[in-house]
């Protein structure tokens, strides 16, 4: 199976934690342990929805300290294509789930002399796992978390309870905005940065620490992208020698899935590259939304991300 | 299944062999009459009952007598062994690999229990009884990663990852062939390749890259890798060379099929859970060339092999001087025959 080693999990305990945010705690069906994972790991959730796979990926929280449960935040979106919306309103406890093994795309670095945590929103479930786990090394970190509103901070008390004064919040309501200009001066050569949140708060804060003439090395986030829908349109899998039709709800990835072929992907949210695939032709314009491939790349219309990339157009032809 | 333990030496005397059950589990590298680089990279799968890939970690016949030339080996230098200060979440990941895997494939032999983080190792045939706290190096003799591979063969290196490169940041490596951990030690993956000649104009150590950064936690890979070595000696490392360089002048062909041998790695790979670090495994086979050549498949495809490699091999891997006299020795053993597909023996 190309997506790696999957778990089946049973769904514990569910928490409403603000008006959008939900928190799901998981448990091996198997009653065993579930593998450690290092902060800043997710895993991909598989939902099933009559019929209908989905999958999405949900950074972990944290594991039981006995190793029985994982927790996962997930976000409603308002323009979910289903993983979100589903995830909210049709699992409850009690119902199973499949989970992939941990992968780490947004992993701490363990060189660093000191650690500057930056999160926005649901961005925060990393970023509460890399606070955990450098709180237990009396590593040097402070965590910024900016949020909408107080309610909408879904972990506003644990991380207080947990870092008292390393944590400062921002809040929208109060005109209080992460600003690079006051986190970053002063700091210790050595210290990295980790931003995971919307889109434009990421932009911002990268771009104001290279301004700042910090080193790309020392400035990291996440984003994982929701797959964008879109018009329909063909995929031509060549190698297969089958044909199928990507429906406007669906990403391309889903849609070869669906068809019956087993191709490759890791992350499903345009960060990995493990799901790069070639081009073979398109009657169309290739609309990429990934964060792995180059400028170049895109420009080249040779390659494709499948899990959030799709064709504006008639008909894509892959060499899968 | 008891393994019987040899009593043998890898140095000064050079009592070292291998049974007529360990031949035939020898894991010999070559699946065709010919070799080049290649990313032949594949899942470390169990493989074959009773063969070196059957589980994880291969524990064999010389499993005591290794342990004994490691010790050996560190005492006289103890820089084999270093660990950046940011790898000891990296260390007790191994650690616990190592002890499940072998506790778990080799249960008359070795025996592991676990009480939350209190811990209970026995390992039978070293005569090791330890109970300790996981997570707390003050309740071990030695740091985790040293503790663990005092007792497993094979050298293991603890690879980091960021900034999308890997770095050797910790290992203990006494039975290598001609690297030293002493002076890669904090190297990125392009730069502890660097001296490897044809690879990188290919492209294989981009890929190998590529393909290791995304490495998944609960499916290792393993690629096997050879060169030859005069004498039995494991320690074949820069810092020994005056040691062990010599005796490439020593082969006669008189004494060929004795003094030369096939000496492979089987080098595996796992993502480590909790550290997001990469254990690098090498474990190192040998095999004198009669003993080889009990296994006719082997003896004709290896004489084939060494007969056609390339002048840059042959130079990288230091078998110029003596390699003619190999060939020829071989070639007594090759009537011509074609050999079957796939690296076992017929």
């Amino acid at each position: 199976m190309s997506g790696g080693v999957e778990i089946p999990v049973r769904v514990v305990d569910v928490e409403q934690a603000t008006q959008t945010v939900k928190r799901f705690r998981l448990a091996a069906l198997s009653g065993e342990p579930l593998p450690s994972f290092s902060a800043g790991a997710h895993v991909v959730v598989t939902m099933d929805d009559n019929g209908r796979r989905m999958r999405n990926p949900y950074s972990l929280i944290d594991r039981a300290d006995d190793g029985s449960t994982y927790r996962i935040g997930v976000l409603r979106t308002p323009n979910s294509r289903g993983g979100s919306k589903f995830m909210h309103e049709r699992v409850n406890a009690g119902d199973q789930l499949v989970v992939t093994m941990p992968v780490n795309l947004f992993p701490i670095v363990r060189t660093g002399r000191k650690h500057l945590l930056v999160a926005g929103g649901i961005g925060i479930t990393p970023i509460y796992a890399m606070a955990n786990e450098l709180r237990r090394r009396s590593a040097s970190y402070e965590i910024h978390y900016a949020m909408r509103n107080e309610a909408s901070g879904a972990f506003i008390d644990e991380l207080r309870a947990a870092h008292g004064d390393r944590l400062k919040l921002y809040r929208d309501d109060m005109q209080e905005f992460v600003s690079v200009s006051q986190i970053l001066p002063n700091q210790p050569l050595g210290t990295h940065l980790y931003v995971c949140g919307p889109e434009g708060m990421i932009d911002a804060i990268l771009k104001g620490g290279r301004d700042a003439g910090w080193a790309d090395e020392n400035l990291h986030s996440e984003r994982f992208l929701a797959p964008a829908g879109g018009e329909p349109f063909s995929v031509v899998l060549q190698r297969a020698g089958i044909t199928a039709e990507v429906r406007s709800d669906q990403s391309l990835l889903e849609a070869i899935e669906e068809a019956g072929v087993d191709a490759p992907f890791l992350c499903r949210g345009g960060a990995c590259g493990q799901c790069e695939t070639a081009v073979v032709s398109c009657d169309g314009k290739l609309v990429h939304n990934d964060h792995f491939l180059t400028e170049e790349e895109h420009a080249s219309g040779k390659k494709i991300m499948t899990c959030v990339s799709r064709l504006k157009g008639r008909e894509l032809v892959l060499d899968l | 299944m008891t393994i019987q333990f040899k009593t043998e030496t890898f140095r000064d005397d050079f009592t070292f062999s291998n049974s007529p059950e360990a031949i035939h589990r020898f894991p010999f590298p070559f699946d065709k009459d010919e070799y080049m680089y290649a990313v032949n990279i594949e899942q470390h799968m169990p493989g074959p009952v009773k063969s070196a890939f059957e589980f994880p970690i291969d524990i064999d016949e010389h499993y005591v007598s290794e342990m004994k030339d490691r010790a050996l080996v560190l005492k006289q230098d103890p820089l084999r062994c270093q660990s950046l200060p940011h790898m000891i979440t990296a260390e007790w990941d191994l650690l616990e690999l190592l002890m499940e895997s072998m506790a778990k494939n080799y249960p008359e032999h070795f025996t592991l229990t676990r009480d939350g983080d209190s811990w209970h190792w026995v390992n039978g045939p070293l005569g090791i009884d330890q109970k300790f706290t996981f997570g707390d190096t003050s309740t071990l003799p030695y740091p985790p990663m040293e503790y663990i591979t005092r007792q497993c063969q094979g050298d293991f290196n603890l690879i980091d990852q960021r900034n999308d490169n890997l770095w050797m940041d910790a290992g203990i490596v006494t039975t290598q062939a001609d690297w030293s951990l002493d002076f890669d030690i904090g190297m990125n993956f392009m730069e502890w390749h660097a001296p490897v000649p044809l690879a990188h104009d290919i492209g294989v150590f981009d890929r190998a890259l590529k393909f290791l950064l995304n490495l998944q936690q609960g499916r290792p890979v393993r690629r096997l890798n050879w060169t030859m070595t005069i004498n039995p000696r494991l320690d074949t490392s820069p810092e020994n060379y005056h040691k062990w360089g010599v005796d490439r002048t020593t082969v006669t062909p008189e004494n060929v099929g004795n003094k030369v041998h096939l000496r492979v790695e089987l080098q595996a790979l796992w993502r480590l859970p909790r550290s997001n670090a990469i254990v690098f495994s090498i474990r190192a086979y040998l095999i004198k060339m009669e003993e080889l050549v009990t296994i006719p498949k082997w003896g004709r495809r290896f004489h084939r092999v060494l007969r056609d490699l390339k002048p840059e091999l042959a130079d990288y891997k230091g078998l110029t001087r003596y390699r003619q006299m190999t060939v020829d020795y071989l070639s007594k053993f090759d009537d011509g025959a074609p050999t079957s597909p796939g690296f076992f023996p017929d």
